[in-house]
């Protein structure tokens, strides 16, 4: 087990580089000037855009810019928005708070509902509430997320009143956040839905479960142990990877519902150009993803003891 | 049996998922072949892709032959029907029916007009992917080794990076963003998904018996690769990409409404939902009337994939 771990963490290091690697590249062989991009309109002197970059480190090489950047990143240094002038870390430490309440609020919202609308149809497969399930998650599916972002906008300005705002003001208050978390929760609630009610379906079916009933154990033992225990590995899988998969779909929700949450912060200075800021987010991001994949493979050896780490 | 004939007529015409490759050579032919006219006997009964089939060809029509739904262009903005609303009942399919927006054009028209890059969009990248994805998953599956090595290290780091983010990234460097543009992009960072699904498909069947068989007859390792190995490997990366065509139009009508997508002049679903956004209170329909169609065109991918999944994925029937 601790061997497992070990490998799979060094495994993670090339990943980690490589994953922030590429977004540094794209950030700064793509063309856009993040000191152009800060004087805005105005009149500029070439020479002056060209000390300020000189200042900043940015006419050095790519790979010597991005070593440095990893060589401060490590040392906790997540350096300066260029055009605030704001420490990045600030940035971060104001806006991922909030990002990671809308997150856990729509992965509470995703696991509760999701679970429990593919357990109730996968319990009785091929009946009306089972084809009813599937026919809210295809719809569901198929409405991106600032699709159903608009319409609940819409539907909180006429007819919401005081209850449900359709943009947020405080993030800590979780009624404003309702909407946003559910906007977010949406597709992947469809997804959780449908694999837990195909994972509960086949297992129904399972030699295992005909035992359970022949011994004559209780309904409730039968399903809340024997059938969930072995449904829920697919299912838990699939919620670690989508912890990841949430935080990036806040970037949508986040622009929508105004939440100033990292989405918002990485999307504007995206269009500011800034890479810093991009990069020091965006690592953040694929380390909580990595993270939590690696928490879901030593799960499984909690969820089903066939599986043993050498 | 009927179908055979019925599928040599389907294959000529091209229905697009069951008739992509019906192989005809090799060893594996007979059990491909069933597997493949299998599925065509199942999509046919299933309502579902019936109904989504009629709905994708009506969009191709539409994204192929705009000026057969409307007389309007999406760009004759005349402000005097500046945000006017869509009248009671009637009108239908005439340029008034869905009102007007900000400058006055027509709604409908403008629906009309940007299926062709949701469209474009959709099925560039599908098939951008599908080439790419198969080709690296393949080398990776086939040779593995180092080469398996470096391929599956290079796509775990493409897959590390979320999908949106990087496409923001990538997009927002570019500031005339075409159709190609956008199909470039989201190839450059979807490929990931396929290349995994192929290499899997691809080292459980380089190891089955007409493979070793073919090798012990001496054959080239291109017409293993190509008249083996690739045909059955096709089923489940075609599951794959079908299923992924609705998630990349959603992803264009997302990028496009984040304002970084397809930019003016071309004529897009999410980028009149973005220029909507301010007047989601005056003027709700200029919003609303795009996002349903984003929503409608999506799921009627989205069955589609899911019908070719059922039927050709045997596990699931």
């Amino acid at each position: 087990m601790g061997r497992y771990v070990a490998r799979r963490l060094l495994q993670m290091i090339p990943v980690f580089i490589g994953s922030t690697l590429l977004i540094f590249l794209m950030m700064y062989v793509l063309p856009g000037d993040p000191v152009r991009t800060a004087m805005g309109d105005q009149q500029f002197d070439p020479a002056i855009v060209a000390s300020i970059k000189k200042d900043l480190g940015l006419d050095q090489p790519v790979l010597l810019q991005y070593w440095h950047y990893m060589t401060n990143l490590v040392q906790g240094d997540f350096g300066t928005q260029i055009s605030s002038g704001r420490e990045i870390s600030d940035v971060i430490s104001e806006a991922f708070p909030v990002t990671l309440r809308l997150t856990l609020f729509a992965f509470t919202f995703v696991t509760l509902v999701g679970l429990g609308l593919g357990i109730v149809a996968g319990l009785k497969p091929d009946t009306l509430r089972d084809r009813g399930l599937l026919l809210l998650t295809l719809v569901l599916v198929s409405m991106p997320s600032f699709v159903l972002g608009i319409l609940l906008q819409w539907v909180a300005l006429e007819y919401g009143g005081d209850t449900f705002k359709a943009t947020v003001t405080d993030s800590t208050n979780f009624s404003e956040l309702l909407l946003p978390a559910t906007v977010l929760a949406a597709l992947s609630l469809a997804y959780v839905a449908r694999l837990t009610r195909t994972s509960v379906a086949e297992n129904l079916r399972a030699d295992y479960m005909r035992t359970a009933v022949a011994k004559g154990l209780p309904r409730r033992r039968i399903i809340g142990v024997h059938l969930m225990r072995n449904s829920m590995i697919p299912v838990v899988t699939f919620l670690g990877i989508e912890i990841g998969n949430l935080m990036t779909g806040a970037i949508v929700t986040e622009s929508i519902f105004n939440v100033r949450g990292v989405g918002i912060e990485i999307y504007e200075a995206l269009l500011r150009r800034e890479g810093a800021t991009v990069v020091g987010i965006a690592s953040l991001i694929v380390l909580i993803y990595l993270a939590t994949s690696l928490i879901v493979d030593l799960l499984y050896a909690v969820l089903d003891p066939r599986i043993r780490y050498a | 049996m009927p179908d055979k004939t019925v599928e040599k007529v389907t294959t000529a015409t091209g229905e697009p998922a069951p008739a992509v490759v019906a192989p005809d050579s090799g060893p594996g032919a007979a059990k491909a072949r069933s597997l493949w006219s299998d599925a065509w006997h199942d999509l046919r009964r299933n309502p579902l892709f019936l109904i989504s089939a009629v709905l994708i060809v009506f969009l191709l029509v539409m994204a192929a032959w705009p000026s057969l739904f409307t007389s309007a262009s999406p760009r004759d903005a005349d402000l005097a029907n500046h945000f006017r609303e869509a009248p009671h009942w009637g009108n239908f399919f005439s340029p008034e029916w869905l009102g007007y927006d900000l400058q006055g054009r027509s709604v409908y028209a403008r629906i009309v007009y940007g299926a062709r890059a949701s469209i474009m969009v959709g099925v560039g990248v599908t098939v951008c992917v599908t080439i790419i994805g198969t080709v690296v998953g393949m080398i990776a599956g086939y040779f593995g080794g180092w080469l398996d090595a470096v391929l599956s290290r290079v796509t775990d780091v493409f897959l590390g990076i979320p999908f949106i983010l990087g496409a923001l990234v990538v997009l927002n460097a570019f500031d005339q963003r075409s159709v190609w543009v956008v199909i470039m992009a989201l190839a450059f960072l979807g490929w990931t998904q396929i290349a995994r699904v192929a290499r899997g498909a691809v080292i459980t069947i380089k190891q089955a018996d007409y493979v070793v068989a073919a090798r012990a007859l001496g054959a080239s390792t291109y017409r293993i690769m190509f008249k083996h190995i690739l045909p059955n490997a096709l089923a489940p990366i075609i599951v794959v990409a079908t299923i992924a065509l609705g998630g990349y139009i959603a992803a264009e009508a997302t990028l496009s409404f984040l304002g970084v997508g397809l930019t003016e002049p071309t004529v897009s679903w999410g980028g009149d939902v973005n220029s909507g956004r301010a007047d989601l209170r005056v003027a709700p329909h200029t919003l609303i009337v795009p996002s349903v169609m984003v929503s409608i065109t999506v799921l009627s991918f989205l069955m589609f994939g899911d019908a070719v999944r059922n039927a050709l994925d045997p596990k699931l029937r």
